[in-house]
């Protein structure tokens, strides 16, 4: 069997392929972000969580410092227990709190870690104390109106 | 008499849509048989690694320049049409996740099949239609060269090789025609370009779904292009019927096809 020009041109037409196919995970999507960072899991319950979605990110100071890797409810206190995968290179004091936040008026919503004071740093399956819920926009359309409607009564 | 003619009519043309059916759904069980049949003896087409590499030679690397240029005009319009409707909304940002989600998920598979479809699949069925019209095949058989292995398993397995790859070429393309027009004709700034399609673009449900997708289209698209050769009447018109039907059935078992995937794939993972 002899090698002939056409093989020249199959190799480069797969490896061509191939290379689409990697520039599409490495470039366009996040594959190099995800599958080589070292991460450690920290949990937080939840009135509410929202719209808040299975890898939605976690930031800190705004800059992205983990993902959301699990919702669940929880069975005995009604609430939403939220798992966070947080980029090992990347450690927070215990009591750092964390509230659900809206990127923009309609946009995604993401986690939000405020660092504490305290000198020991959060470790793996610590639970966080201090959360704050997702500010439901309904609710919050409702009570103003309610608020409205009352003025308007006490006015008359 | 007057009204014999009429039942003679309707007899006659509910015996003719009898026929159809029938021959549709026969030529739809020779279909199957045929594909089982490529599949048990596509051992003999690897075995003999010259034969495949050769049919992606004239499947895959001959369509790469249509496949290619299609995908930069694609994802140049997606730039300009979707800056168009995002900037009204004033996100603009975003182009890079509507360039790149419409090219991965939906347009790379289902255009680079369609090319796929008319640039090689009819190129495959008129080949092998016409090796049937010059009793080549039968000469194959003569020679006790099984056809199937010898002509039908490479041409399958070159298509199904080539088609993810063609997709995966015409999505990255497209996204770079996004890119020049996007944020070098237009401005979108060019950091949040890349890293809002990263941040939203998941390789595994959306580029993994989307090679899934084209690997699909390959085999439907293959399958349905060597068993109209195969089976095309040994004339120079059916021959040419059967060119014409690849194009047409493919193109639309590729539509269809592709809303059902999209309808299993999507919704379900949407809905997290």
């Amino acid at each position: 069997m002899k090698r002939s020009t056409i093989d020249i041109w199959v190799g480069a037409f797969v490896a061509a392929g191939f290379a689409g196919l990697l520039f599409l995970a490495l470039k366009v999507g996040n594959l190099a972000s995800f599958s080589t960072s070292q991460t450690y899991q920290v949990e937080a319950k939840f009135a509410n969580i929202g719209g808040l979605k299975v890898r939605a990110p976690i930031k800190s100071a705004g800059v992205v410092v983990g993902r959301v890797s699990d919702v669940r409810f929880d069975n005995e206190s009604y609430e939403a227990v939220v798992s966070f995968s947080i980029d090992a290179g990347y450690q927070f004091p215990r009591d750092t709190s964390a509230k659900i936040l809206t990127s923009g008026l309609l946009g995604e919503q993401y986690v939000g870690l405020e660092a504490g004071g305290d000198g020991v740093m959060l470790k793996n399956g610590d639970r966080l104390r201090l959360t704050q819920s997702a500010v439901v926009l309904e609710n919050l359309i409702s009570q103003f109106l309610f608020n409205k409607a009352a003025e308007g009564k006490d006015g008359k | 008499m007057a009204e014999q003619a009429p039942s003679g009519g309707l007899r006659h043309g509910l015996e003719r849509l009898g026929h159809g059916i029938t021959s549709k759904i026969w030529r739809l069980g020779f279909a199957a048989r045929f594909f089982l049949y490529i599949l048990l003896h596509s051992g003999t087409a690897f075995g003999r690694f010259r034969l495949p590499v050769r049919e992606i030679y004239f499947a895959g690397v001959l369509s790469l320049i249509i496949i290619l240029v299609s995908g930069l005009f694609v994802g140049m319009v997606l730039g300009l049409q979707g800056y168009d409707t995002l900037q009204r909304y004033g996100s603009s940002e975003a182009l890079g996740i509507l360039v790149a989600l419409s090219l991965v998920r939906e347009l790379g598979p289902v255009v680079a099949g369609l090319l796929f479809a008319s640039r090689a699949g009819s190129a495959i069925t008129a080949e092998i239609g016409l090796m049937k019209a010059t009793e080549q095949i039968a000469a194959m058989e003569m020679m006790a060269v099984d056809p199937i292995a010898r002509v039908i398993a490479p041409r399958f397995w070159a298509g199904v090789i080539s088609m993810p790859l063609l997709a995966a070429l015409f999505s990255a393309t497209g996204i770079f025609g996004g890119y020049l027009v996007g944020v070098q004709l237009i401005g979108v700034d060019e950091g949040a370009f890349w890293s809002q399609m990263q941040a939203s673009v998941d390789v595994r449900n959306d580029i993994l779904n989307g090679v899934i997708k084209s690997l699909v289209f390959g085999v439907a698209v293959t399958w349905i292009a060597v068993f109209e050769g195969y089976d095309a009447p040994p004339t120079a018109e059916g021959v040419s019927g059967a060119t014409t039907r690849t194009v047409v059935t493919s193109s639309l078992a590729i539509l269809a096809l592709d809303f059902v995937l999209t309808a299993l794939m999507f919704t379900g993972g949407n809905a997290r």
